[in-house]
């Protein structure tokens, strides 16, 4: 083993999300983020004796929704099992999850993988319940516990171990991602933990068929560090198997300070989690019917809407792609587009300054004070010329900050170009009698000079001449002449 | 015979501290149950329906709908020790 050439990284993610229900999975608490403390508890996601779970209907619909978009087959039969292990962040000593029926299975999405359609089967996604939250507090020497977070419904992901190299872990993230916010079933905000992700990691001869010893890596906070971790874990385990090193299985942190993984402490004994059907909850089924009707009413999913943008408003590939990246943006250009017909346009200004000005703002477009009609009547102030295309930009920042029509703005702010062409016929004439001798010279050929005539009309006109028009009046008059 | 590192492995899982004299006891009556279950094991069901659940009940759900909580303070009272509106632990790492 001497090439590396030779070697093959081997990598599967696993992805948890947070389902975005009111209330959590088996009790009737809030499921919200950032509430005081042990604000949001019950007995139930306390585990209190004597209280009893029920299973959130909506949280099963949108199992099943995500299923149906993992093109995953569906568990005709539904039963949840006790996860057991003692950690603080557990009340009742066990997680409800679900062992060996997940509720989806055999499922796969399509990811783009340096240009070419990669497939990327998911092995299976089960419904569970999340645990609490730790905060350490090495100083006093003890650990505060949380559990407002206790019981929010949790969809796990597992892909197979499909994904080739960490460019790929970050394109199947990226797509999976996309395809979650599509089904309006969480919020997908890695900084709020709503989704997290942990990876597996091997390296193997291409020629095997076994894999190698694997590494778990944890502490991922973005999918720049899910990439990051797993380069830096692929190059560790191709140095160590080059040098005849063994690897040892074992689950690793990742330093996104050090841009480097350390071993985590761990208990000694191995995890055993004794897993058992949850006797606190009746089993489910799900008949064809019942799925059928799910799929029928499901979203639009993103390569079929980028398939559709192309073919519906005759966009290109990357417009097209740019537009997709959100679904609210995606339906704000819809919503533009019923009622303009200047579809390339619309797409221009999202694509470009709206864009532009949602990224300096850190917002999406749907908390903005901009309205599809808005955008529409401003794109048609600046083609029918009655602002410049640079004043057009300054009026999009103000209809942001104050949700008024840009014509109110154009006029509030004085911003109307001059295309009255009698006014702009006046502001020329009286140009040409200052510069006589301009003109004179551009008529004996120093076509340069023109420039010099629109620049003196153009300051005449404040600014404000649509210049255009003044650049076409001037010609007309000295070719006239 | 469950061996006594069993037991002790049982016990260290479920944070259990263990007496000499109770090592011994649950070899015994951990393995009776086990015996138990071995002669379960050996009777025909090839025509009884696989079961997870002892109720003859299925689909039982609650509406998407929050419910009022607990109050902060009257969570706390059920603790042992607390800090700020959370539950204080010996120090935990993993
Ligand atoms: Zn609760």
């Amino acid at each position: 083993m001497n090439d590396a050439q030779e070697l093959e990284t081997v990598i599967g993610l696993e992805v948890h999300l947070q389902l975005n229900t009111e209330s959590k999975i088996f009790c009737g608490c809030a499921n919200r983020f950032g509430q005081e403390p042990n604000s949001l508890t019950c007995p139930v996601c306390l585990g209190l004796p004597g209280s009893l779970p029920v299973l959130n209907q909506k949280a099963l619909l949108y199992a099943i929704r995500i299923a149906v978009a993992l093109n995953a087959q569906v568990q005709p039969f539904v039963k949840f099992d006790r996860k057991n292990y003692y950690y603080p962040d557990l009340p009742k000593g066990y997680q409800i999850s679900q062992y060996d029926l997940p509720i989806a299975f055999a499922g796969f999405i399509m990811i783009s993988s340096e240009g070419k359609p990669k497939r990327i089967g998911i092995k299976r996604a089960h419904l569970e319940e999340d645990a609490g939250k730790l905060i350490h507090d090495a100083s006093a020497n003890c650990s505060l516990v949380d559990y407002n977070r206790t019981g929010t419904p949790l969809m796990e992901i597992v892909s197979e171990p499909d994904i080739r190299s960490p460019q790929e872990a970050y394109d199947y993230l990226t797509t999976l991602k996309l395809t979650l916010q599509y089904l309006h079933v969480s919020d997908c905000d890695m900084e709020k933990g709503s989704l997290r992700c942990d990876a597996n990691i091997s390296v193997r001869k291409k020629a095997d068929s076994t894999l190698g010893k694997k590494t778990e890596i944890k502490n991922l906070n973005s999918f720049k560090a899910v990439k990051n971790a797993l380069e830096f874990e692929a190059d560790r385990h191709r140095t160590q198997l080059l040098s005849g090193d063994r690897i040892i299985q074992e689950t690793r942190l990742w330093n996104d300070e050090k841009q480097s993984t350390v071993p985590m402490r761990s208990k000694e004994e191995a995890h055993d989690y004794r897993y058992f059907p949850e006797p606190d909850l009746v089993p489910l089924t799900l008949s064809e019917e019942a799925i059928e009707e799910i799929r029928r009413v499901m979203p639009e999913l993103p390569a079929a809407k980028w398939e559709r943008f192309r073919q519906q408003y005759s966009l290109s590939e990357y417009d097209a792609k740019i537009l997709i990246q959100q679904p609210s943006i995606a339906d704000f250009f819809e919503a533009c587009t019923h009622l303009s017909k200047e579809i390339k346009k619309i797409c221009n200004w999202i694509i470009g300054p709206v864009a532009a000005e949602l990224n300096a703002r850190k917002v999406g477009i749907e908390v903005l004070n901009l309205t599809p009609i808005h955008l529409v009547d401003l794109i048609k102030e600046v083609e029918t010329g009655a602002i410049s295309h640079l004043a057009g930009k300054d009026v999009l920042k103000m209809m942001l900050d104050t949700g008024k029509a840009p014509a109110t703005i154009i006029e509030e702010e004085g911003l109307a170009q001059v295309s009255n062409s009698d006014e702009l016929e006046k502001i020329v004439s009286a140009v040409f009698n200052e510069n006589s001798k301009v003109v004179a010279q551009i008529k004996e050929g120093k076509e340069t000079a023109m420039g010099f005539l629109v620049g003196q009309a153009m300051k005449q006109a404040q600014g404000k001449a649509n210049p255009k028009m003044l650049a076409e009046i001037i010609k007309r008059r000295i070719t006239d002449a | 015979m469950l061996s006594r590192e069993q037991v002790q492995y049982i016990a260290a899982l479920s944070r259990i501290n263990l007496q000499e004299e109770e090592i011994v006891l649950l070899q015994k009556t951990l393995t009776d149950i086990l015996t138990y279950i071995e002669k379960l094991k050996k009777l025909d069901v090839a025509n009884v329906k696989p079961t997870s659940h002892v109720l003859p009940l299925e689909n039982v759900f609650r509406d998407d709908a929050v419910k009022p909580s607990l109050a902060q303070s009257e969570v706390m009272n059920l603790s042992v020790s607390h800090s700020r509106g959370a539950f204080k632990v010996p120090q935990v790492i993993e």
